[in-house]
């Protein structure tokens, strides 16, 4: 996956671009709002993620000009302003998502890899199928090998957003934004009571558990061990 | 500035300036009246006699011919008085009467006209005044009658003497008083001026003297008492906060420094490493959920948030947060009901559920019940871990409410706990931040609306309450009234 980053303070840039080598990315980084616009414009990239306060040009100056050009490139805006009605604008403006400052890495990790499937993904299905798991969107069914599964309607759209990124890390604050429309940050781990609930359900008396914790991150759905 | 510039520049001295010319012009206007008419008066009076005197001496004329005319004005001039007799023949020769000399060319023109005179018994040399009437008679006789003018000047002078002494009178006076009013102002002022340096300069304990009269000053002084408490109260409040921020910010900052430096001193495994790590991280979240909550409350105070308001039913959003809370309530030992009605209200959807997301991880986390204050049977306690999220509409407001049954908060601490960072003796040793009801209070001022601590016997009621929409709400909630209220 290429990546662009734009963000005009060098260490946390260079934090950005060493992380995401790490991970197997290719990272290209620009310090200023005129140069992040004609890399964009020029090269092939699957995310941009934007720093909203720039030199030259500010992030959302970027994407409005970039969006103008017909280019949609997802973009994720990162941010110190992270009050509701700053994001609001940031998505207004044409961002796809909004991470506001400080974050933590995997967080932007999570969010990244989902605007990247996002892009280059497959039209929306209306079955989700992971290992034996069957989520129907259409019928609003469940069911795991044989066995039918009854799920609050809360828990089936838990279930739906972490299927529909099978495979990818999925964060608390994700799901609360997706899943419960809310972004704002709890103080306590409501998230994690949900998903052992969904757990309980899902995966409680079969063998192989299909959602996993990943430590210091979130939660992923995806059958056996990669 | 001299003192004297400084009295002649006060209001008191130049309001009394204007009323001293107004009163002035008054004076003299009346005066002035008064002398007119007196004039006026006096002149009339003259005329009339005057105009008795000749129809009666042209009737004698009539009668006894000029031999009788001069014998009359002869006896007529002999009376004490001031009145003016003359009889001139045709060729201007004077017959009789008592009229030394005249202006030239006054018996030549018949009617009324003021001239100068001298008497014929006048032993001084000097002119009066006096009006005359110049009748001609048959065979070209000409009669003056006339009457002394001096009985009006002097009358007119004694008028213009009063209004003279008047205006100074009033002039004088007014002057004093002016400096007497103005002097008693400025003392005043100064006095305030004096206490509102010594307040300028840091002093924020004084307060403005205040008499006992109750005038414009004194209640200015007053309210300017009441205005400088309220300053000194939010000075206050403003040091306890930043006391507390620094107090709240350093302390886990300090944390954070200790479990790095004990890492680093201490030359453990790579999993000691890995956690202590860990553990730094946590903290720092926990320092930048301090911050965002501290930041969102300062803009919901200073009413940044409230551009981003739209119209909402309070239900959905206390349906909302129930399905949220439910699960950890649960696994708390808890119960989280909810019991909605139609609420329709205006405002900012995203901090009012944030605002009651934290009234209910209040009562979760401090409305357990108190052991000892459940003497009852084992039904009551179950009722007792009940929590109540309700939504409904009272009036024209919207009520908000989190109802739990744990110890509560005493009636003197409930203010105090919607203040920032402050944490209840009761919840010290829970983990939180202490901003919860201070947000929750920020958002409901932010929306025109308060929040309240009540008791509900036993345990703790809070209520968001907050101004509902009006008029079109109140169709749409008679419209929907008949939809059962839903108990989840």
């Amino acid at each position: 996956m290429r990546l662009l980053i734009i963000e005009d303070d060098r260490e946390s840039a260079d934090y950005l671009v060493k992380a995401f080598r790490e991970v197997g990315y290719v990272a290209d980084l620009a310090s200023d709002g005129e140069e992040g616009l004609s890399l964009a414009d020029s090269g092939d990239y699957d995310v941009l993620v934007v720093d909203r306060m720039l030199p030259k040009r500010d992030g959302l100056s970027l994407i409005g000009s970039l969006r103008e050009k017909g280019n949609r490139t997802p973009v994720l805006i990162l941010s110190a302003l992270g009050q509701v009605d700053d994001r609001i604008k940031g998505l207004r403006a044409g961002g796809d998502d909004y991470l506001p400052k400080p974050y933590s890495f995997a967080e932007l990790l999570a969010r990244v890899e989902v605007l990247s499937r996002r892009h280059g993904g497959p039209a929306e299905e209306t079955t989700y199928k992971v290992g034996d798991l069957e989520l129907d969107r259409l019928s609003h069914r469940v069911a795991r090998g044989k066995d039918e599964l009854t799920l609050q309607p809360r828990e089936f759209r838990l279930l739906e957003y972490l299927m529909k990124h099978a495979g990818q890390v999925v964060t608390r604050t994700m799901l609360l934004e997706n899943v419960w429309d809310y972004h704002f940050d709890p103080q306590t781990n409501v998230i994690d009571v949900h998903i052992s609930r969904l757990r309980s359900k899902i995966d409680k008396g079969f063998e192989r558990p299909l959602l996993h914790t990943i430590r210091g991150a979130g939660y992923m759905i995806r059958d056996g061990i990669r | 500035m001299t003192a004297f510039g400084k009295l002649i520049r006060t209001t008191a001295f130049r309001l009394t300036l204007v009323y001293l010319f107004l009163f002035a012009l008054f004076a003299a206007s009346l005066l002035g009246y008064f002398a007119w008419n007196t004039r006026r008066l006096i002149t009339e009076q003259i005329t009339t006699t005057v105009n008795v005197e000749v129809s009666e001496i042209s009737d004698i004329y009539a009668r006894r011919g000029l031999r009788g005319l001069i014998l009359s004005i002869g006896n007529r001039s002999l009376r004490p008085g001031a009145n003016l007799y003359l009889v001139t023949t045709p060729s201007g020769q004077a017959l009789a009467g008592n009229v030394g000399s005249l202006a030239p060319g006054v018996m030549a023109t018949s009617g009324w006209s003021e001239t100068a005179y001298r008497r014929l018994e006048d032993q001084d040399n000097t002119d009066h005044r006096a009006l005359v009437r110049v009748t001609e008679m048959t065979n070209g006789f000409r009669l003056l009658i006339g009457r002394d003018l001096e009985e009006r000047r002097r009358l007119f002078g004694i008028v213009a003497h009063a209004a003279q002494w008047s205006i100074l009178v009033v002039v004088v006076l007014g002057i004093g008083g002016g400096i007497f009013v103005a002097r008693r102002v400025l003392r005043r002022i100064d006095a305030m001026t004096g206490t509102t340096r010594r307040i300028m300069a840091g002093d924020l304990s004084g307060r403005l003297p205040v008499g006992r009269s109750g005038d414009e000053l004194d209640r200015l002084a007053e309210n300017l008492n009441a205005m400088l408490e309220r300053i000194e109260a939010l000075m206050m409040g403003l040091k306890e906060v930043s006391d507390n921020i620094a107090h709240d910010l350093k302390t886990p900052l300090t944390r954070l420094r200790n479990r790095a430096e004990e890492a680093l001193a201490s030359s453990g495994s790579e999993g000691e490493y890995r956690a202590a790590l860990e553990r730094t991280i946590e903290e720092s979240d926990g320092l930048i959920r301090t911050f965002n909550a501290l930041l969102m409350i300062a803009r919901a105070e200073s009413g940044q948030a409230r551009g981003n308001m739209d119209d909402f039913d309070a239900a959905d959003v206390a349906n909302g947060i129930q399905e949220l809370y439910e699960p950890l309530a649960e696994d708390d030992g808890m119960i989280l009901h909810v019991k909605t009605a139609p609420a329709r209200l205006h405002g900012n959807r995203e901090l009012i559920s944030q605002a009651l997301a934290n009234l209910v991880e209040n009562a979760i986390k401090y409305g357990k019940p108190v052991p000892s204050a459940q003497p009852l049977g084992a039904d009551a306690v179950a009722g007792t871990k009940e929590i109540l999220i309700e939504a409904r509409r009272e009036g024209d407001q919207i009520l908000l409410s989190v109802r739990d049954h744990g110890p509560g908060i005493p009636e003197g601490d409930r203010k105090h706990a919607m203040e920032r960072f402050v944490r209840l003796e009761a919840s010290r040793t829970l983990p939180g931040s202490g901003l919860g009801l201070s947000l929750a209070s920020a958002v409901a001022t932010l929306h025109g609306g308060e929040l309240r601590l009540g008791d509900s016997y036993p345990g703790l009621i809070a209520t968001l309450a907050i101004p509902a929409l009006p008029a079109a709400s109140d169709r749409l909630a008679a419209q929907t009234q008949d939809v059962p209220q839903k108990v989840a």
